[in-house]
């Protein structure tokens, strides 16, 4: 009986002792307060651009999609007058 | 969703330093920090090129390896932001990038370097967005207000691309493609890897235009 609690106390020491060793998770983490996505907007009518609804990230995406699109490829507007010729 | 990365055409960049102008007045940035800057390439030498340079938001960004207090953080949509509130100002990021993103405004009477200070992707940081507190920290949050960077949408002539990383590299492939040459795109191969197929040209140091990967290689 003393020979099994002795065992078992060993055991638990073990476990412990192990527990203690263990190593720590090195994950790159971040201490930065959470951030609400872009697509959840801005509250803001007068400055928000049109043409989307805030909550809704795949209007937000194409908003900007179709954004960039017509304000950087000229490429798109020359083709169209080309071909209407 | 969008990944969201910055171009610059060499062959278009006309040096007016519109996009520089842009960014202050829109982030009221502060006397001392410039967020983004025109760069000339070979300065006098015949065919001297000219790029706009600011944080490129890495897609494996040093700045995030050794911030020794973890303040950065990266958005869904691949934007490399910080917290003000948790920079100890210590410079490591400015030592780590390759592109002389960060910026250190002096603050008091002994110019003691304040925190951290860098471009946004004119995405704001981890306050509310829109808010004031926002504003003042980290300039406009144009993203959330389905705009893109106030940089690439004020320039002339259009050399300096911003947006989803899919439609940046297919726009500036139509260009190179409509003109035949000026495919080197500084800054890409370091920012966001080199996208497998894309061999560096003769006698340059660029990478050549991307394929239409949208992540970019890297993470």
């Amino acid at each position: 009986m003393k020979a099994r609690t002795l065992l078992c106390a060993a055991a638990c020491a073990a476990v412990l002792a192990l527990a203690g060793c263990g190593e720590k998770s090195q994950d790159l983490g971040t201490s930065a307060k959470l951030d609400a996505p872009p697509y959840d907007g801005t509250g803001v009518a007068s400055f928000t651009a049109p043409g989307w609804k805030a909550g809704d990230a795949n209007s937000w995406t194409q908003e900007l999609r179709t954004r960039g699109q017509y304000g950087q490829n000229e490429y798109t507007r020359i083709l169209n007058t080309t071909a209407n010729k | 969703m969008a990944r969201m990365k910055f171009i610059c055409d060499a062959e278009r960049c006309i040096e007016c330093n519109g996009c520089v102008t842009a960014c202050k007045n829109e982030n009221e940035v502060p006397w001392g920090v410039n967020r983004r800057r025109v760069v000339t390439l070979n300065d006098g030498v015949p065919g001297e090129k000219s790029i706009s340079v600011a944080c490129m938001h890495c897609s494996d960004a040093p700045c995030m390896a050794v911030c020794p207090v973890n303040c950065f953080y990266r958005t869904e949509e691949g934007v490399v932001l910080h917290d003000k509130d948790v920079c100890i100002g210590c410079g490591y990021c400015s030592y780590a990038c390759p592109f002389g993103a960060p910026q250190f405004p002096s603050k008091g009477t002994f110019g003691v370097r304040g925190k951290m200070d860098k471009c946004t992707f004119c995405a704001g940081g981890p306050e509310k967005n829109g808010s004031q507190a926002e504003f003042e920290k980290y300039g406009r949050n144009r993203l959330a207000e389905g705009k893109l960077p106030a940089c690439a949408e004020m320039c002339s002539t259009k050399a300096l691309l911003a947006g989803d990383g899919d439609m940046v590299a297919d726009i500036f492939r139509t260009r190179v493609v409509a003109r035949g040459k000026g495919a080197e795109v500084w800054g890409w191969g370091t920012a966001y890897g080199n996208s497998g197929t894309a061999t560096p040209p003769a006698g340059g140091a660029g990478t050549s235009a991307p394929n239409a990967q949208p992540s970019g290689g890297k993470s």
